[in-house]
């Protein structure tokens, strides 16, 4: 029954017969009737607005990993930070919502000015100066990083640290299938990528994370060296909340950073939409995938804002364009510029140093647990794996009937096995703590993991 | 100047307000000022630096910016009212399918039932995302004829790219290794970026005099090497495909697939599928067709649909409903991988699936119809301003030419585009497809009425006026929005992307 059709039926009778026609069947007539669909779609008729929303409360209720029913210790590259109520609204604004692409500059200077201060956020954290205006997700930014590496050096061979997120790994792997690249894994040991262990000649792209997706923050001097030897690009993966306080990707010296922009006033919102950070040096600024805004002036010597080299571009470029996104995630980086806003240079230094001093509390405590060990003996951040007697997903299932998202299965993660964890991955659990956390909650989880491991 | 109230689409308020440039957060910035509040959460409050070696810490502070919460709120308020918006007006953006978003599929993704939850969370504590996946996935293979669906691809784009890499799975699996895609010369120009990107070559087909693909040409570069077709249908002119049949049994003929680019879908709902024209892979714009917000350029969400011989290759872990009547995540046997860091642009999906409900399979079908007729009207309306490239009858959107306009009185396309900025309509499409000239592609979507659209040809006309009267005063245009024409050259030939470049 519901629609959202202006038109009355006398209006539709005009404007028909203004064609010359007298039913809408007139106007699919040219369509070859072998093809046309005779019965309709064979989907339910239409239902009212809160019919539909009483369905949708029982889908609702079934997701027991909502909030209101599990504190989440889960990360793994999404996390659970403050959203406050102002960057809720101010995001939320039909006008930011609602809006095309700013492919009209002189009706879209919000968005583009909203955007540059988000590229403006983005170099800032990154260390490096050329931001794009996002990507889908980190996963297509690394992805989009390998294609540059390509473009820049002419190689199809990515050295890639297991120490990546295995999704992102994942992604990349499965785009390897078009572009023909062949991907070299490095494995973790202790939690540290042993970059000695493969052959990295001949490389386009040494690609980290930092922190490494378990939590461990590696030296980063090698992988440059590794890069810097072989004259492939440098790919950092960095956590951006974690960049408040830790080396940026450019004082690693990386060529291109990739993130993801999640924790940046984007809910949980199970994995999506998300936001892909990417920046890049300045000598890669033509190979730079996606819309990048530039400041210039109107006619008038205004200040403007507006999507610059275009020329890259897929709707200009066809074939030989630099990447083949059109939409990105534009609302998404337009939130985080908003949420950095509002925790602005002190809060994001603040957030990052409670999620450490909470990850910290909660290691300590759950190393006293019987059964419980570390995975690496490496510093952390923010986020720790742990090996436990028993298997990650049956004690995931016993803490939430606590009220605990008790984290996350690395076996889950990984699909099986992986070169990032050394033995059995089957008891391997990946925990996060945000400043969301009270010390309350901690202990619970405490207490809920040792009731499950017991 | 009558007094009516103005319709719906037209944008009384544009020219929006702030002539005044408004400044950036960082020229708002004050050292001290903050707006973060956090929870008191008792833990332990140890320094940094017996946490982090130091080696690790950077040794200079991120300057973000400091600012209050009330500079905060002003500085976005003030800059969306710099913003136009499918909920301020009229977005006749061909191709695009800019309709009106129903405010109660945002409402329903932006339950905390939905938003709050991990998508690493273990498949039995998120049963109703996973049960909403599924059901999704069902709708969307009923309104393309096809079998199964994959929800991960973020975009239009990344869809693309997804189904090429579909093709090269099955090629491969039946052990070819296959290497040109044909692509009309009117496609998208996402098609042959994805094709480079899917380790493909382009053959362009080109168009005849009706604007459809020629099918003799098409038929001249079909072989053995050929992986597939990538076809919009309607096509990017707005007409539809009338040889669909017999260019699909050609391709099928030589062993190749054909594509669905689904980025005209909203034309031919409940009218005819994809799968029953001979596709064996569709992508769909959930952000066009299903009417979920832009979001400024994105988030969009890409679902690609494939037909039985396809299944197997689907990105996975994919939602499954389990013979208990449980759901869980499963990996289809030759999957192709992940294609989405998680599951997809899930929030979009939920909006898509909360407007197909209310809309059930009598409603998707007006909108098609309703979508059709304003295109036609539209079309019919504005023959004698701006002619149609190909004049009969169009499907959703219609590709108007201002090349009259440019022969008598030397204003393009683009003038025209520019004008309607001042008028209150956004531009439609400009300089697409390639193959017409001083192209204007018209969509007006159905949820425009009669009185927007004859409000948008009566601007038109105006605008033709002028072109006569004052046709330097449409090079100048606009004049009445927060910025005028800005100069495109000087900021790609001085790249000036972030504050810290801008020397202030």
């Amino acid at each position: 029954m519901g629609d959202y059709l202006p038109h009355t039926p006398d209006e539709v009778a005009e404007m028909l017969s203004f064609l010359g026609m007298d039913s809408f069947e007139q106007l699919f007539e040219h369509i070859p009737s072998a093809v046309r669909l005779s019965q309709g779609l064979g989907l339910p008729d239409g239902l009212s607005e809160p019919d539909v929303a009483a369905d949708f409360a029982r889908l609702t209720s079934a997701n027991r990993a909502k909030a209101s029913d599990m504190t989440c210790f889960a990360g793994g590259g999404v996390y659970d930070h403050e959203v406050p109520a102002v960057v809720e609204m101010l995001a939320g604004r039909s006008e930011f919502v609602t809006a095309y692409t700013p492919y009209q500059p002189e009706v879209a200077q919000g968005v583009l000015q909203a955007i540059f201060e988000y590229q403006t956020l983005v170099a800032r954290l990154s260390g490096l100066p050329i931001p794009n205006a996002s990507l889908y997700d980190a996963a297509t930014g690394l992805v989009e990083g390998l294609n540059m590496a390509t473009g820049a050096t002419g190689r199809d061979k990515m050295v890639i640290s297991a120490g990546v997120h295995p999704h992102w790994r994942a992604v990349a792997a499965t785009f390897a299938r078009g572009t023909g690249h062949e991907i070299v894994e490095v494995p973790l040991k202790d939690g540290v990528t042993d970059w000695a262990s493969v052959d990295a000649s001949g490389a386009a792209a040494i690609v980290a994370s930092y922190p490494n997706y378990l939590g461990v923050m590696e030296d980063m001097t090698i992988a440059k060296q590794l890069a810097v030897a072989n004259e492939a690009l440098f790919i950092l993966g960095a956590d951006p909340v974690a960049a408040g306080v830790l080396k940026t990707a450019g004082q690693w010296g990386a060529d291109v950073f990739v993130g993801e922009g999640q924790p940046f006033g984007t809910p949980l919102a199970f994995g999506g939409p998300f936001l892909g950070l990417f920046a890049c040096t300045h000598d890669q600024v033509r190979r730079l995938p996606g819309r990048i805004v530039g400041e210039t002036v109107d006619s008038n010597d205004r200040r403007s804002f507006v999507t610059t080299l275009r020329a890259r571009e897929q709707d200009i470029r066809r074939e030989k364009a630099t990447s083949n996104i059109c939409s990105n995630q534009t609302l998404m980086a337009v939130t985080a510029a908003i949420q950095l806003g509002w925790l602005g240079t002190k809060g994001l230094r603040e957030v990052a140093t409670r999620c450490a001093q909470g990850a910290h509390y909660l290691y300590e405590e759950i190393l006293k647990i019987d059964g419980v060990s570390p995975v690496s003996t490496q510093p952390f951040f923010r986020e720790f794996a742990v090996r436990l007697d028993k298997d990650a997903s049956v004690v995931l299932s016993d803490m939430a009937n606590n009220g605990v998202l008790g984290g996350l299965s690395v076996a889950a993660l990984c699909g099986g096995d992986d070169p990032s964890i050394e033995g059995d991955v089957n008891g391997v659990l990946l925990v996060t703590v945000t400043e969301r956390r009270t010390k309350e909650e901690i202990d619970h989880y405490v207490d809920a993991l040792r009731k499950a491991v017991s | 100047m009558t007094h009516r109230a103005l319709p719906g689409g037209r944008a009384a308020s544009a020219p929006l307000l702030g002539h005044g440039t408004e400044p950036t957060l960082f020229e708002l910035s004050v050292p001290g000022r903050a707006a973060f509040q956090l929870r008191t959460t008792g833990v332990p409050a140890t320094p940094l630096s017996q946490l982090v070696p130091t080696e690790h810490l950077n040794p200079v502070v991120v300057d973000i910016a400091e600012v209050s919460e009330r500079d905060l709120v002003a500085h976005f308020t003030r800059l969306s009212h710099r913003q136009f918006s499918v909920d301020l007006g009229m977005y006749p953006l061909g191709s695009c399918t800019m309709k009106y978003n129903p405010k109660f599929c945002d409402a329903v993704a932006a339950d905390p039932g939905f938003n709050s939850v991990h998508p690493g969370a273990p498949a039995e504590l998120t049963q109703g995302w996973l049960e909403l996946l599924v059901e999704l996935e069902q709708r969307l293979c009923a309104v393309t004829g096809m079998s199964a669906a994959t929800l991960q691809p973020a975009a239009g784009a990344a869809g693309e790219l997804t189904g090429l890499l579909l093709m090269r799975a099955y090629h491969t699996a039946n052990g070819e290794a296959r290497n040109r895609i044909l692509i009309p010369d009117s496609a998208h120009g996402t098609n042959p970026a994805s094709v480079t990107l899917g380790g493909y070559q382009v053959t362009t087909i080109p168009s005849n005099d009706r604007g459809l693909v020629d099918l003799e040409a098409l038929k001249a570069a079909l072989g053995p090497d050929v992986a597939g077709i990538m076809l919009t249908n309607p096509n990017t002119l707005g007409l539809f495909e009338e040889e669909i049949t017999e260019m699909a049994a050609a391709v099928h003929d030589v062993g190749g697939l054909l594509y669905y680019d689904g980025a005209n879908l909203n034309a031919i709902l409940g009218v005819v599928r994809p799968g029953d024209m001979g596709f064996d892979i569709v992508h769909m714009n959930l952000h066009k067709t299903f009417a979920t917000p832009h979001g400024g350029g994105g988030p969009g969400a890409g679902p690609v649909a494939v037909a039985e011989r396809l299944v197997d290759f689907l990105p996975g872990p994919k939602a499954a409903r389990l013979a208990d009547g449980t759901f869980d995540w499963v990996k289809p046997a030759r999957s192709i991988g992940r294609v989405h860091g998680w599951h997809g642009n899930a929030m979009v999906l939920a909006r898509a699936l909360a407007y197909i409900n209310v809309h059930g399979g009598d409603g998707l079908t007006r909108v098609a119809q309703h979508a059709v007729l304003n295109a036609n009207w539209l079309r019919q309306r504005l023959e004698a301003t701006l002619p149609a490239a190909y004049d009969r009858v169009c499907m959703h959107e219609c590709v108007l030419t201002a090349s009259p306009l440019k022969a008598k009185y030397g204003v393009k396309g683009l003038d025209v585009a520019k004008a309607l900025l001042e008028e209150g309509f956004h531009s439609p499409t400009v300089y697409f497809p390639l193959i017409v000239d001083e192209a204007l592609m018209f969509e007006p979507t159905e949820t425009e009425s009669l009185q927007t659209l004859e409000a948008l040809a009566a601007a038109v006309e105006r605008i033709a006026q002028r072109a006569i009267d004052d046709p330097d005063s449409l090079h100048r245009a606009p004049q009445s929005t927060p910025v005028s024409r800005v100069d495109e050259a000087r900021a790609a030939r001085h790249l000036i992307p972030t504050e810290d470049a801008a020397n202030r």
